[in-house]
């Protein structure tokens, strides 16, 4: 499906066929296919446990798969992990830094693990820690930080050596409404550069605003992918809601099967697919049942209809 | 095997980062210093004069320090050995460690890091030994080269015993376990001729005493110290030790590829 976002096939920078790993007896993927365009946000969605951290790790050369096999820039993960190594940067649903050292002391590890020039090191460090809002607290222990600030030092350690392509694995899980901007905004910023992230979240809100691709995983297999405009067009959810004036909605409700009640006791939301003629129908309904409706909205299916649709997993997000 | 021409600037920054952690928090050095003086105390000034009493047949100058202070250096190594195998089992449930295994390093120096550091802290430790040990009236006759032999010893000690407790520390699933194995090492010197000769003791005990690991080192670094030649006890010393060292190596270098402790 995404061959034809662009109009010409974008060239891949991770390609998976047929991944499977189980942790005893249990499979977590199960032959799962994954295309990773370059230069471009693609989201990982699934439920707990459809194998998302599980595909981060075997990318990252931290897990070998029992099966299957995976390139990242071409580069196969299991017999040439140490060149892969070379070139991606992870920040894992773990805190990976170092506790015990300070911001500027853990961004310089990563300068001396990288083996960048000194003078390379000297500029980067404090560019990052300004980048990432950490240069009021370079001095400190990270063991001080906030959930916020540890996750950007994270982020701010694996940018040290200039990856080409980042994974995150549920960069924003636990952060505030203000990290998570801050965070996507440097995601943005980072593609804008050229680097290809893939990240896994459980918010498909998140997926929606910042992904340029999604794939959708169950039970350690692909079930969609595209864009979120193009899954959005699979799911036969989308709703209009109406309003009623005092007392019309029990009159209403009974003129449309399967209709659900708001909590504001006035409003009726009717399942539709968003399309003109669907909505004429309804219109036409209360038209000839002379109902006094005070405001309509129609709402297109979002990812967690999608999600909903496709896993039969209903999402924290759903069903406003 | 990843990047074998960065061995050395690898570990050289994780012995970085293993110092600093030190430093962060002293009291862990601090009382990896003090175990091993309050043992040289305790042996010297509580049971000192019944063990010097039943030790007439073996040669000796002073009073009983000159006897123990070479098994109270051997103790003081065990004693900085299970204190990294504890601090690497609690590393590797960081995060940071999984950080590490996505670059492109050489793999063992997140292990060799640590053990450089804990070769460090060894010869920092047997220091302080010798220090309060003459203090105490220890009076060594080591000629120069003697010296750089015992530290050379001391070191090679360190090495074997801490990439042991490596392993230890990577096979034990929780810091308490890492802890009871390195109690191994720890206790062994207590069955060797550390605090009384090996003659003395029962005849099966002084076979198993007079085979084991620690009796060579001892008897090498007393030989040392008191200026009396050590026979071949300074290749069986350096024989034991290398061969833990490459055994230990091997084996932790293993348990590290062998991948996260954590699934999932």
């Amino acid at each position: 499906m995404s061959e034809h976002t662009s109009g010409s096939a974008p060239r891949l920078a991770i390609e998976a066929r047929g991944l499977a790993r189980s942790f005893g007896g249990q499979a977590a993927l199960d032959g799962l296919d994954l295309r990773v365009p370059e230069g471009a946000v693609t989201a990982l969605i699934g439920p707990n446990g459809s194998g998302k951290t599980t595909t981060i790790r075997i990318l990252s050369t931290l897990l070998a798969p029992d099966s299957g096999t995976a390139t990242v820039l071409g580069h196969d993960v299991g017999t040439e992990a140490p060149t892969v190594r070379g070139l991606i940067g992870v920040t894992g649903q773990f805190s990976a830094v170092d506790q015990l050292l300070t911001g500027r002391e853990n961004l310089a590890l990563m300068a001396d693990l990288h083996h960048l020039p000194r003078a390379v090191a000297r500029q980067r460090i404090p560019d990052l820690l300004e980048r990432f809002e950490l240069a009021a607290a370079a001095n400190r222990p990270a063991m001080t930080y906030s959930g916020g600030m540890r996750r950007r030092l994270d982020l701010a350690m694996t940018l040290m050596g200039e990856p080409r392509i980042v994974f995150l694995d549920e960069p924003t899980t636990g952060l505030d409404p203000r990290g998570r901007l801050v965070l996507w905004r440097i995601v943005r910023g980072l593609v804008a550069t050229g680097v290809t992230v893939l990240l896994t979240t459980q918010y498909l809100e998140e997926a929606d605003r910042l992904a340029d691709h999604v794939t959708l995983i169950d039970h350690g297999r692909r079930v969609a992918e595209g864009t979120p405009a193009q899954l959005k067009q699979r799911a036969p959810g989308g709703r209009v809601r109406l309003r009623f004036a005092e007392g019309a909605l029990a009159a209403a409700s009974r003129l449309f099967d399967g209709a659900e009640q708001a909590e504001d006791g006035q409003t009726l939301i009717l399942a539709s697919d968003g399309s003109v003629s669907s909505l004429r129908r309804v219109l036409d309904t209360l038209a000839v049942h002379q109902l006094p409706v005070e405001s309509l909205s129609a709402e297109p299916p979002d990812l967690d209809d999608v999600f909903f649709a496709l896993t039969g997993v209903v999402t924290e997000g759903a069903g406003r | 095997m990843t990047a074998p021409a960065f061995a050395v600037s690898d570990t050289a920054t994780m012995f970085r980062r293993d110092l600093k952690h030190a430093l962060r928090f002293p009291m862990v050095m601090i009382s990896g210093f003090l175990t091993p003086v309050v043992l040289l105390l305790l042996f010297d000034g509580v049971f000192g004069r019944t063990l010097r009493a039943g030790l007439h047949g073996a040669a000796l100058g002073g009073g009983y320090v000159d006897y123990v202070v070479p098994g109270v250096l051997v103790m003081a190594a065990g004693g900085v050995a299970e204190a990294t195998a504890i601090s690497i089992n609690t590393d590797m449930s960081e995060g940071i460690i999984a950080r590490f295994r996505t670059m492109a390093i050489w793999r063992p120096a997140v292990l060799a890091g640590p053990v450089a550091g804990s070769v460090a802290r060894t010869v920092l430790t047997g220091a302080a030994v010798l220090a309060v040990g003459i203090g105490l009236g220890f009076g060594p006759h080591a000629t120069m080269l003697g010296w750089l032999a015992v530290v050379g010893l001391l070191a090679l000690l360190g090495l074997a015993l801490s990439w042991l407790t490596v392993a230890f520390g990577l096979l034990a699933k929780t810091p308490a376990g890492a802890n009871s194995l390195s109690l191994i090492p720890l206790f062994l010197p207590f069955v060797s001729s550390a605090f009384v000769p090996t003659g003395t003791m029962p005849a099966g005990v002084r076979s198993f005493a007079e085979y084991e690991p620690f009796t060579p080192v001892i008897d090498a670094l007393r030989g040392l110290l008191t200026g009396v030649p050590i026979g071949s006890d300074g290749l069986q010393a350096i024989a034991w030790c290398a061969g833990i060292a490459v055994a230990g190596f091997w084996w932790a270098a293993r348990l590290y590829n062998r991948g996260p402790r954590t699934a999932g």
